[in-house]
């Protein structure tokens, strides 16, 4: 006791305070260090989502584009007629014994020196789990087994109604996955983690299961598999990816192309229609219902039920059925005026563009009012003045092609068959059968009450949590299973927990995006999630690290796009430099490429990523964009306007160019190219005479083979667009085989 | 910079970092992310600051979401009186030298540990488990705190 003991806790309490105080410093640093690595993930997160989006509404935009050119195109030759009918029949009405032609398979022979998979029909159990390792295995299946599966798995689909019902009962579990995008490693690992399916373990796969991964054919081929070995339990769904147009873009069409070649085109071709035989949705113990999309205010089960889902070959496009005069007008004012379709962009009056996902769900907040999704009143109005000024551009357009143009364009007199329509119509499915499939298939949630046209998307609605429940009320359910958006942890409630999104590809934007999750059911109809990242280095990472990464990618890709505006940009950016003196303020420059790219991005804080500001805060904006260009430029000496144009349109040429090319071949003629350059050219306001096409169409068949093939292709866009940026006949920056062009307009050799 | 030009650029600033998290795009945010978005505006608040500052920010009657106008206010007067100022890393390494009482140039994970989950106010699991991923030497289970430091200012920047 004494004055030394008092001194020895003061000391230690001094010490104690000292520690107490040190660790909640270290704390404070790291909480804030946390939240700032969440904040990036969150902008990294919305960069993905919002250029997804984007990328969404060009598809969109460009089958608009097409679409209405067809629509309201009234070929006046038969040569024109064929032109475009060829270019967008959707030849899958093919008659039973046709359908059989294509999946014909007995007759490719499988080589000697073949070391994949070989299966035999009907299959077993041990079929499917030997495909399954084969691919773990990287081994590819055969053509003729992959078509043989396919002919099987038709045969077995056209039995099965629209609406499939699961029992808890019979399955002790039922594992419900979501998207899975060609990501064949995350099948792999759930059938590793939750097991094979099999009669006490039934699957329910949700749609999406191509398109994007690489490994879509795999994929197909083990679901459909599985489905055949165990038809009662195994259960697919279609989704908005399970689509022919839509494939042609989102690279599934490539790779069965690349990975199968020759019989590429029978495997596309029988697929498409398998694709439309895929049920649209599963219901378990009748109170559970899984879809792909979502719902609509006028989401009508027993519709769905009922009608013919093999008529909807695709929800990007709705062929109609040929009526007289009166009925196909009233019909296409009717859906000018649905939800599903705005007024196109590319006319003069249409003011309509999608902005980011994030500014349109705001316009929506605050209105407590549920809107209906089909438009009111004076829709038929604006269908007309549409059709109008349609037929005037299309008159232009063909003035300019070429072709005759006929001053009257009224209907077809009532009754009055098209010439040379086939002699069997196969009945198309009604605008109300289609909009019903387009709704489950497309649509979202959101979080305010009522329904809304899916601008994003182009197709489907927003649908509130009052849709929800009024579906579930009316049809007795417990809650929706639904897919389609991607989610940072693979799922996520909504609608108080009414709505479950369940998605299944990791990793989907990037290593380290995202998880994937799939939902098991047992008896009580309880969810149960189960979440993984199928990739091993990620579980190695610091979540740090893990963030760097995919922050890095999607800031390459955000770069990438600002390049491809450039010349926006500097417009945009000259706005704001009134007084010419080069620099502008990082403030004006997040506002300029808001403007330039509506993403809805939180520009000022992806700044310190982007650019490299100044101590007074000004940016060189010309340099900022020549900096820009340097990283995107490869070897090649190509102007960089030119390289801007190409990256802006490449997805779009491509995916141009593989509608063209109808049979998969890899080339055009020379003819197809040249009448869909017109419509095309003449589109973009490129003047270009007829004997200037083709003698573009002549040099631009490089290898002067009488076909073009995708670069080929691809070169022309990039010429032309140069020629008339420069508007002289000077020299392209690539040297080709040229002849003389006999034309006066500036350089199109 | 006048008053009102900083004025404007704070408000554009704590918009932006305020949308960021508001997922159903309607002007509010779920209050337990209130705590990142602050942060995220350069603020470094304790635990026991930031419960204040959510006090301020929400409604009469929580509902469990603060709104984009009530935290508009609240946000620009801390950025203008420059409160919650970041730790200097001198700071930040004093602090891992009072906890290294021996002087070793680091700290055992399980010393680590008990100081975060213990001491101040006290580290979650969750928390826990993240900086130890970061921080720790698989081969020696210590961190070495000066470079751990350095690490993550540099990551910073």
């Amino acid at each position: 006791m004494g004055s030394g003991t008092s001194a020895q806790h003061h000391f230690a309490f001094q010490n104690a305070e000292k520690a107490f105080k040190a660790a909640a410093l270290i704390q404070r640093w790291y909480r804030r260090y946390k939240a700032r690595l969440e904040t990036r993930r969150q902008c990294t997160w919305h960069i993905f989502q919002s250029i997804e989006y984007a990328g969404q509404q060009d598809q969109v935009k460009l089958h608009d584009f097409f679409s209405y050119l067809v629509d309201h195109f009234s070929p006046s030759s038969n040569h024109e007629r064929d032109f475009l009918d060829r270019m967008f029949t959707e030849e899958r009405f093919l008659q039973d014994p046709e359908m059989e032609k294509f999946g014909d398979y007995e007759s490719i022979e499988v080589p000697d020196n073949y070391t994949g998979p070989h299966l035999s029909f009907p299959l077993l159990p041990d079929h499917a789990t030997a495909l399954v390792e084969a691919f773990r295995l990287k081994q590819q299946l055969h053509a003729r087994y992959v078509l043989n599966l396919l002919h099987e798995t038709r045969k077995h689909l056209i039995q099965l109604p629209n609406i499939n019902r699961v029992s808890t009962c019979y399955s002790e579990e039922v594992t419900v996955c979501g998207d899975l995008h060609g990501q064949l490693d995350d099948l792999i690992f759930i059938f590793y983690k939750n097991g094979l399916p099999s009669p006490e373990r039934a699957y329910v796969f949700n749609g999406d299961f191509v398109d994007r991964g690489k490994d879509s054919v795999e994929i197909l081929m083990v679901l459909f598999a599985f489905m055949l070995v165990y038809p009662k339990e195994f259960h697919l769904n279609r989704g908005n990816h399970e689509d022919h147009l839509v494939n042609l873009r989102y690279g599934f069409t490539k790779e069965v192309m690349h990975k199968y070649k020759t019989h590429g085109k029978k495997i596309l071709k029988i697929l498409q229609d398998v694709f439309c035989w895929l049920p649209l949705a599963t219901l378990v113990d009748e109170k559970v219902l899984i879809l792909h999309g979502g719902v609509s205010d006028v989401t009508d089960l027993e519709l769905l039920a009922k009608l013919d889902r093999h008529k909807i070959v695709s929800t990007m496009r709705r062929k109609k059925r040929k009526k007289n005069g009166k009925q196909a007008k009233k019909e296409q004012a009717h859906q000018a005026s649905s939800a599903g379709s705005p007024a196109p962009w590319f006319l003069p009056q249409s003011r309509f563009l999608p902005a980011s996902p994030r500014r349109l769900q705001a316009h929506g907040a605050g209105r407590a009012a549920s809107v209906p999704c089909g438009a009111p009143g004076d829709a038929q109005a604006l269908a007309l003045q549409v059709r109008r000024s349609v037929d005037l551009e299309l008159d232009r357009c063909r003035q300019q092609a070429g072709f005759p143009v006929s001053r009257s364009k009224e209907e077809a007199p009532l009754g009055a068959p098209e010439a040379d329509s086939e002699a069997e119509e196969p009945l198309e499915p009604t605008l109300e059968e289609w909009r019903q499939v387009v709704d489950i298939l497309w649509s979202d949630p959101m979080a305010q009450e009522g329904c809304k046209a899916n601008t994003v998307r182009g197709g489907g609605c927003y649908f509130g949590p009052n849709i929800t429940e009024q579906l579930l009320q009316k049809y007795n359910l417990q809650f929706l299973i639904r897919s389609h958006e991607c989610k940072p942890e693979g799922y996520e409630f909504c609608h108080s927990r009414k709505v479950l999104t369940i998605f299944s590809a990791s990793n989907y934007y990037e290593v380290g995006s995202n998880r994937g999750a799939y939902v098991k059911l047992g008896p009580a109809l309880t969810p149960y999630i189960v979440q993984y990242q199928a990739n091993k280095v990620t579980h190695m990472l610091s979540m740090r690290q893990r963030i760097s990464r995919v922050e890095e990618s999607a800031l390459r890709a955000l770069r990438e796009k600002l390049f491809a505006h450039s010349s926006d940009l500097l417009g945009e950016f000259k706005k704001h430099d009134t007084d010419k003196t080069g620099l502008i303020t990082l403030s004006d420059w997040a506002e300029a490429v808001e403007a330039v790219l509506p993403l809805g991005l939180p520009w000022q804080m992806l700044r310190p990523q982007l650019v490299n500001s100044s101590p007074d805060n000004t940016l060189e904006y010309k340099s900022w964009l020549g900096d820009l260009a340097k990283e995107q430029l490869n070897h090649e000496n190509i102007q960089s306007s030119l390289l801007e144009t190409l990256y802006r349109n490449r997805s779009n040429l491509e995916t141009i160019f593989r509608i063209i090319d109808r049979d998969h071949s890899g080339f055009i003629s020379l003819d197809e190219f040249r009448q869909t350059w017109k419509l095309f050219g003449s589109h973009m306001n490129i003047d270009i005479t007829d004997d200037c096409i083709c003698d573009l169409a002549r040099s631009i068949d490089f290898n002067k083979d009488g076909h073009i093939d995708i670069n080929e292709f691809l070169e022309a866009f990039r010429l032309v667009e140069q020629s008339c940026s420069e508007g002289t006949a000077s020299a392209r920056p690539q040297a080709t085989n040229t002849n003389d062009s006999s034309c006066s307009e500036p350089g199109t050799h | 910079m006048t008053q009102e030009i900083l004025l404007a650029e704070y408000h554009k600033k704590i918009k932006e970092a305020f949308e960021v998290f508001d997922h159903e795009a309607n002007n509010t945010v779920d209050v337990r992310e209130i705590g990142t978005i602050i942060r995220s505006l350069g603020c470094c608040p304790s635990e026991g600051e930031l419960h204040d500052l959510i006090a301020e920010v929400e409604e009469e009657e929580p509902t469990g979401y603060i709104r984009f106008e009530k935290f508009l206010p609240v946000m620009t007067r801390i950025l203008l009186e420059r409160r919650y100022r970041p730790i200097p890393e001198d700071l930040l390494l004093e602090a891992f030298e009072v906890l290294d009482s021996s002087k070793r140039g680091f700290l055992l994970k399980e010393e680590l540990i008990k100081y975060m989950t213990e001491e101040g106010e006290p580290f979650s699991q969750e928390e826990m488990e993240e900086m130890l991923s970061a921080a720790i030497h698989p081969e020696s289970n210590s961190i070495h705190y000066k470079d751990y430091i350095t690490m993550m200012v540099i990551d910073e920047s």
